[in-house]
């Protein structure tokens, strides 16, 4: 069985950690997702696996053996580099035959290996080229093909399609989505692109400086982050965020900001007068059509606009002024202020704002979140 | 651009009349001096080849020629092994690394009459630290005569040039050493290679540009080194020293004989030549260096 | 492009797969041996610099150190011996060839750099090979024309010789420089307005200070270093340069001063050794960068 296990893994570069503490499993033909910012530890996370850094404390397992002393070699891995450490005086063949050769494996069974890996990723016709000779996917293709040629229990992808066109990675994606049907091997995949992540894994491991932020399936992050950090990081647009108090009204539970706007809350154990975060993703604002009309002259908080609100269900919405508009063809993502924060809104229908005019949004029934401002955890 | 053709014959004539009257000229100059019976004080007639052919018959001549291609071939062999050694330790994980890598270029940069003068007190037949510490160890009975005994000056003198040549060669060897990219390691690593293996299929091919262009200084250098002969030994003893190039100096100046001496100093062109497109071959672009565009 | 992400994140390397025994073995001795087989003849050549004759001569004792240390050899040096006077012509032509070797290997770098005039390129392989003709060979008909030329035996007769072997290698040097220079640049210039002068001392020169500072480091190295058209274009005694005139002075018959000879070896090295360390950086960056052209 091919799974992995991280068991309070530390690393320390001199006096300073940079990874604290991390608990992970894998398992077997997991396609598993390492996914944060710049410098949150991930890469560094990958190469212990690998056995490329040294584990400070902690214990890693590969199947069922401990790994911490023993060389990448010895790990049955295999590995594909972000500038996918092609050897420039091999041809691709050679390339991708070179572990075949270091073994002693016979010509033959060279051949016959490496056949069957052009044939997946199509390189057929660049087995004599120099990988000067290549283009960019076709490095990476040939870097997988190295990498399938060692039929490994586990694969090891550290940010592969980073250095691809935009094209070129959405293309490359789906490849290694259908290469991991293919083979189904465990493998653990390290990006900072959130879109790769929640295209591509099984499981997604959300890190931070460091640490472990969440751990779980794409639609589990989206719809119950655990954290604030978690739920602005998934996310494209990224989640809405509106900090206000919790307050009390006739329709349920609301948040309410400092120009005395409202929106609707989910429901929560928490006090009145908390002071939280309110988090709504973009697509969960609703353009409300029929109020967009209203005149200028009902000002914002006057006494009468906020009676109106309080005492009915939010259905005149709250009102927000347009910044910009972007269309992308698909939907239209508009940038607004509402109530002093600037906010996103998704749309998948067209409108004819222009900047600089009031409209009115909703908020949709279903997972908007609160969220602690202080700690960012998930109330 | 008419302009651009006469600035840039403008801005080249320094540099040509300097290297047109003292290098050029002189080239020629020699080669004709080859042809003649030159000496000191008087001027040369045209002999055509009786230089060469006198040259030819003589044995000492002959000796410099295959002192020249053992002081060579020999030294620069020890070079190669030992600076390239020397680069692989200082390519790694070091503390003081640029301490280091700058004191070990002293040899270098010391000039090489005064550093063999050193050598020169280190060899010397009564006083030798060398023989005084190999006495003490019991390990010789006397002192050894370093530069007095043929074979043992020969040892001798291709020991100071090697002093001298490592840090070169090894500094930059360092340097391509360096631009090798790690990431090629770790995924030899990963792919099962031991060191030697490493080495074997990835520093050597990587490094064979820079390997070339390097010896072929070093060769080019070492074949026509005159310093370090001339300090130590003179060429002696019974000649068992002598280069080309020194005996070109001992026969033209102290001796006189310019037009000998001159045809002996062009009797290295050949092989200089040789050595030379034999390196010009190595540094050619291989293939896979060659062609596409990066990404 | 995209962001190299995990390029931010520290790396440490395979080293912890290594016993320390090993790294021993393989790496620290093999490197202390090699420190002390290219240190120990600076320290030897030192120790006997202030070793007094009594000591040098002895053979009991212990000679890797020195009992009573004394400057009577440097006295000598300076006193009884030209060596001053060695000194100090030693600079002069260093100095002065290296003046003007970079005077013109600035101008033939740029223009063939630059310029691009017809047979650039050429021209600078022709340089390259000149630097290949060693001065062993050179030697014998620079002397006649030195003599004929009435340079004989002077200063100047060296001053205009080493440029030879300098100005094709501080040509390479700079050449390598001014190519890592953006041709943008002056191609602004030259929309602003700029003469090619101007091009050349406003904005290419200043940029190419480290490898001047390179080619002229290198340059005067080379010149301290010189020896054989220093000991052929030159005989008076007060005319010589620091190698030569050790090498022929400091030996009477027989008779070899040690001691003095080592301290003239140790104070003809300090120059290049003290201009060396404060530009290390720069020396290593000229080797290295002629090599890889």
């Amino acid at each position: 069985m091919a799974t992995v296990k991280l068991k309070q893994v530390r690393k320390s570069f001199g006096n300073t950690e940079v990874v604290h503490g991390v608990d992970v499993s894998i398992d077997d033909a997991e396609f598993v997702v390492l996914v944060g910012p710049s410098g949150c530890g991930k890469s560094t996370l990958l190469r212990m696996i690998a056995g490329l850094e040294e584990i400070t404390e902690g214990e890693i397992y590969i199947g069922d053996s401990l790994v911490n002393k023993i060389a990448p070699k010895e790990r049955d891995i295999a590995m594909v580099f972000q500038n996918y450490a092609l050897y420039p005086h091999m041809t691709v063949f050679e390339n991708m035959a070179f572990s075949m050769k270091l073994a002693g494996c016979s010509k033959q069974e060279q051949r016959e290996r490496v056949d069957e890996a052009t044939r997946i990723l199509g390189l057929g016709d660049y087995l004599e080229r120099y990988p000067r000779q290549l283009s960019g996917g076709q490095r990476q293709r040939v870097a997988m093909g190295r990498a399938i040629v060692r039929k490994p229990q586990v694969f090891l992808f550290d940010e592969p399609l980073s250095n691809l066109d935009a094209k070129l990675r959405v293309q490359m994606r789906t490849e290694i989505r259908e290469l991991h049907q293919r083979l189904k091997t465990t493998s653990v995949y390290v990006t900072h692109d959130q879109i790769e992540a929640m295209t591509m894994a099984d499981k997604i491991v959300v890190m931070n400086k460091g640490n472990v932020e969440q751990v779980g399936s794409p639609l589990d992050l989206y719809d119950h982050p655990a954290n604030q950090f978690v739920a602005g990081f998934i996310g494209s647009p990224a989640m809405n965020f509106l900090k206000g108090v919790l307050v009390t009204v006739s329709a349920g539970r609301a948040v309410k900001f400092a120009t005395d706007r409202i929106l609707p809350a989910p429901a929560s154990a928490e006090p009145d007068g908390r002071e939280v975060i309110l988090g709504v993703r973009p697509e969960q604002l609703l353009i409300n059509t029929l109020a967009s009309g209203e005149s200028p002259s009902t000002k914002p908080g006057s006494d009468e606009a906020t009676a109106r609100q309080s005492s009915v269900d939010f259905e005149s919405g709250v009102e927000a002024k347009v910044v910009v508009i972007e269309p992308t063809g698909a939907d239209t993502q508009i940038l607004c202020k509402l109530a002093g924060n600037d906010v996103v809104v998704v749309t998948r229908e067209r409108h004819t704002f222009r900047p600089g005019d009031l409209i009115r949004l909703n908020v949709q029934d279903g997972n908007t979140c609160l969220f602690d401002p202080m700690s960012g955890g998930r109330l | 651009m008419d302009n651009r053709n006469v600035l840039g014959a403008l801005f080249m004539l320094p540099a040509a009349a300097i290297l047109l009257t003292f290098l050029t000229y002189p080239l020629g100059l020699g080669v004709w001096l080859g042809f003649t019976d030159a000496k000191i004080g008087r001027g040369g007639e045209w002999i055509g080849f009786e230089n060469y052919e006198w040259l030819w018959d003589d044995s000492v001549f002959r000796l410099s020629i295959f002192n020249t291609f053992l002081y060579t071939v020999v030294a620069s062999i020890v070079k190669f092994a030992l600076g390239l050694w020397l680069a692989l330790l200082l390519n790694r994980h070091l503390p003081f690394k640029s301490f280091l890598r700058a004191i070990v270029l002293l040899p270098f940069i010391v000039p090489t009459v005064l550093s063999a003068i050193a050598f020169w007190w280190i060899y010397d037949a009564q006083f030798s630290v060398l023989s005084w510490t190999l006495m003490k160890l019991g390990l010789i009975d006397e002192y050894i005569n370093f530069l007095g005994e043929p074979n043992l000056a020969r040892a001798s003198t291709i020991t100071a040039n090697v002093w001298r040549g490592v840090p070169f060669v090894a500094i930059c060897l360092l340097a391509g050493l360096q631009t090798i990219s790690p990431a090629l390691y770790e995924a030899a690593a990963i792919d099962g290679a031991t060191p030697w293996q490493k080495f074997r299929n990835i520093t050597l091919p990587m490094l064979s540009p820079i390997i070339a262009v390097v010896m072929t200084f070093s060769v080019l250098f070492t074949f026509t080194d005159f310093q370090l002969i001339w300090v130590l030994t003179r060429g002696g003893p019974i000649n068992a020293t002598h280069l080309m190039a020194t005996l070109s100096f001992q026969r033209a100046i102290p001796g006189g004989a310019l037009g000998e001496g001159a045809a002996i100093a062009i009797s290295m062109i050949p092989f200089l030549l040789a050595a030379i497109l034999f390196s010009y071959f190595g540094l050619q672009r291989r293939k896979w260096q060659q062609g596409g565009s990066d990404k | 492009m995209a962001t190299q992400a995990s390029e931010t994140e520290q790396r440490e390397g395979m080293h912890f797969l290594e016993s320390v025994p090993r790294r021993w073995v393989t790496v620290y001795i093999p490197l202390i041996l090699f420190l002390f087989f290219l240190l120990f003849p600076f320290y030897w050549m030192g120790l006997t610099a202030f070793k007094p004759n009594a000591e040098l001569l002895a053979t009991d004792g212990n000679p890797f150190w020195v009992m009573a240390p004394t400057l009577d050899h440097f006295k000598k040096l300076f006193v009884d011996t030209s060596y001053p006077t060695w000194l100090w012509n030693t600079i002069i032509v260093s100095v002065a060839a290296t003046f003007v070797s970079l005077a013109t290997s600035v101008f033939a770098a740029y223009a063939i750099e630059r310029l691009r005039f017809k047979g650039a390129h050429q021209l600078g392989v022709a340089i390259f090979l000149a630097y290949l003709v060693p001065p062993s060979i050179l030697f014998i008909p620079l002397a006649t024309m030195v003599f004929q030329l009435g340079m004989f035996d002077s200063r100047l007769a060296l001053i205009f010789t080493y440029p030879t072997f300098l100005i094709p290698f501080c040509t390479w040097l700079l050449m390598g420089y001014f190519r890592s220079i953006p041709f943008e640049l002056e191609e602004c210039a030259i929309i602003d307005g700029a003469t090619r002068w101007q091009i050349l001392t406003r904005i290419v020169l200043p940029l190419a200070i480290p490898g001047l500072i390179s080619a002229g480091i290198f340059a005067f190295t080379l010149s301290w270093n010189e020896f054989i058209y220093a000991l052929t274009f030159v005989s008076a005694s007060e005319n010589k340069t620091v190698p030569v005139g050790v090498i022929t002075e400091l030996v009477e018959g027989d008779v070899y001063h040690w001691g003095s000879l080592m301290a003239g070896a140790l104070v003809g090295s300090l120059p290049v050794a003290i201009m060396y360390s404060f530009f290390v950086e720069y020396y290593v960056a000229g080797m290295t960068g002629a090599v890889k052209e």
